[in-house]
């Protein structure tokens, strides 16, 4: 188990690295610097600006210190933000992404598989189809459909709940964001829910389990659904991939001061240090997510060893 | 021919016979159940639709998808001569809507197209070559999987500008990831087949049989999986577009039209409705040829 977990991280590295190299490369050889204001710079400010920040060095003597940088934990000071650094900034506006990310994917989970489990029980129902066509819905509706019409509907012509903003986290004002977040990914784990189910149904150990007389709800809890949300697993990961695009677009629109927002704004002002910042934290953070959802496969189904 | 009597003498009856005795290839037997699915003949029916709106659609708007009307900002829908209403500048929805969907499917196709060019050409090398070569281009694709892809494609746009051309690059080189897994799978499995071996032993070099033998045989699954990538790729370009990264004004993709109606949606709902509507129905269509196809061709649920 920990040599796994030891193996694992040691190939992270190589992919955090290549990250990183290919991040910095494309954002400097983007047109335009970070210094670019409405106000022209004079050539000598500017030059000290750069020199302020090591830009006026020779890019791959730039590369090799933010690298060692890197890997003493430091991310660089930001080149927009004036006296912050990036872990300062990833520090102040992760909290909202990572509300609305783990909020989304509880909630979908929880919906997702009731409804998956459901269905399969039901299977070539009502309920079935109803939950299928609502799975097909959610998967062909974007988030970017969902929030402004939600946003419209709900709180623009009836005004149930606030249109935007975050209020310090009120629940109210969360509520429209994490449903948009949710609605797809519910979509899915439902659908792979059902799918799981359907196969373990049919398998002999639940026919086994039936023989004996176990009762049903037993058999569905205990039995099959252990089994049938392993394809669940490893869809960890890219839920997560899916949580990070989808908060992109919810956070411009419901203009919420999270990391997703500020992504695309530093990206297009060339800050490249925090761009760099957010680029390094979301690939560390579906690395380990992807790391979680092996060792669960491994804890939930005996017959995958770690090797 | 049911009810047919079968007489060998009758000429009918011969040719009759030695079509059944031709038998139902694999394709026949996938394309009667593809008929019989209904959500996925709906699909076909209207993405036909769709397509053919698309491409001929826009050249009978009695207005051109840039033009600017001052007169006619944010006139709703069937009123003077916008059926579909028009925007914040007086442009034409229905015209719009048109174009839009024109470079969101031109978009699907040529991403998916380089995406598919890519995956099955990786997929069947490394399957068919093995070893340590597999090994290594596979873990290529391990790590390509675990980036933040949609981070990449974003810095892509900011590095060189959005251009359309670029669009179809990024999203394409995304999207290849799965075709290439998909493709080795099948590979690993079709390469010790009989014909195969009857192949090298008639003297066929590696390239030769990858191109004349494996990749023909992988046509199934990667159907399949064009069909549910082409929906993904059109997703992507919206939302890079919708975040503003994507088609450039006055071009329009149903991306670009959807954000933009997003803003104006107070003043003037249909901007959204429709677009909206739109993207969600050509999605769908997408959807249920893929499901139908993959029910139609995979061998596990026969």
């Amino acid at each position: 188990m920990l040599r796994f977990i030891g193996r694992r991280l040691l190939i992270a590295i190589p992919t955090l690295f290549l990250v990183v190299t290919v991040a910095f490369f494309m954002m400097r050889a983007a047109p335009g610097s970070p210094f670019d204001g409405d106000r022209k710079l004079s050539p000598e400010i500017e030059a000290n600006v750069m020199a302020k920040y090591g830009m006026d060095r020779p890019l791959h003597e730039q590369y090799g210190a933010y690298l060692a940088g890197v890997a003493q934990g430091d991310l660089g000071p930001s080149l927009k933000y004036k006296d912050k650094t990036v872990l300062q900034i990833l520090q102040e506006n992760y909290r909202v992404s990572l509300t609305l990310g783990l909020s989304a994917i509880i909630l979908a989970t929880i919906v997702g598989v009731s409804l998956g489990v459901l269905a399969a029980l039901r299977q070539n129902q009502t309920t079935d189809y109803v939950v299928m066509t609502i799975a097909i819905l959610g998967v062909c509706i974007p988030t970017f459909v969902t929030a402004p019409v939600l946003v419209l509907v709900i709180a623009s012509k009836l005004g149930w709940l606030p249109s935007a903003g975050w209020n310090g986290g009120a629940l109210p004002n969360l509520v429209l964001p994490i449903v948009v977040l949710t609605l797809p990914q519910v979509a899915i784990i439902s659908r792979l829910t059902r799918a799981g189910m359907v196969e373990v149904l049919r398998s002999n150990y639940i026919r086994t389990a039936r023989a004996k007389g176990l009762p049903e709800n037993r058999i569905v809890r205990r039995h099959a659904l252990r089994a049938a949300i392993l394809p669940l697993v490893s869809y960890l990961g890219p839920a997560a991939a899916g949580l990070i695009t989808g908060s992109l677009v919810v956070e411009k629109i419901f203009n919420l001061p999270g990391l997703g927002k500020f992504f695309v704004i530093s990206a297009l002002q060339r800050d490249y240090t925090v761009v760099m910042g957010m680029v390094i934290f979301y690939a560390a953070l579906i690395l380990i997510l992807n790391l979680i959802a092996d060792l669960l496969h491994a804890v939930l189904d005996p017959r995958v060893r770690l090797s | 021919m049911t009810g047919t009597i079968l007489t060998p003498g009758s000429r009918r009856g011969a040719e009759t016979m030695e079509k059944a005795a031709r038998g139902r290839s694999l394709w026949d037997d996938a394309q009667r159940r593809l008929l019989r699915n209904r959500a996925a003949v709906g699909g076909m029916i209207v993405l036909g639709l769709l397509v053919l709106a698309a491409i001929i659609g826009p050249f009978f708007t009695p207005y051109a998808y840039d033009q600017i009307n001052k007169d006619h900002v944010w006139a709703p829908p069937l009123t003077q001569g916008h059926l579909l209403g028009a925007d914040s500048l007086g442009r034409d929805l229905l015209a719009r809507l048109l174009t839009g969907l024109r470079v969101s499917l031109a978009i699907g196709l040529v991403a998916t197209s380089v995406s598919l060019i890519i995956g099955v050409v990786w997929g069947a090398v490394a399957g068919y070559l093995g070893g340590r070569i597999d090994e290594i281009m596979m873990r290529v694709v391990d790590v390509l999987y675990s980036l933040p892809f949609i981070f990449f494609v974003i810095l892509l746009m900011v590095t060189f500008g959005s251009n359309i051309i670029l669009i179809f690059v990024a999203i394409g080189a995304v999207e290849w990831l799965t075709m290439s897994r998909i493709v080795r799978g099948q590979t690993l499995s079709l390469k010790h087949k009989e014909f195969v071996e009857a192949a090298r032993a008639a003297g066929l070099g590696d390239g030769g049989i990858i191109a004349k033998h494996i990749i023909p045989n992988l046509l199934g699954p990667v159907v399949v999986y064009v069909t549910l990538t082409i929906p993904a790729v059109i997703l992507a370009e919206s939302f890079l577009s919708f975040l503003g990264l994507g088609v450039q004004p006055p071009m329009a993709s149903l991306g670009t039209l959807i954000a933009n109606g997003a803003q104006d949606m107070e003043l003037a709902w249909w901007l959204l409705v429709f677009p909206s509507l739109t993207m969600v129905v050509t999605l769908m269509s997408f959807n249920f040829i893929g499901d139908g196809l993959r029910d139609a061709i995979d061998p596990k649920d026969r």
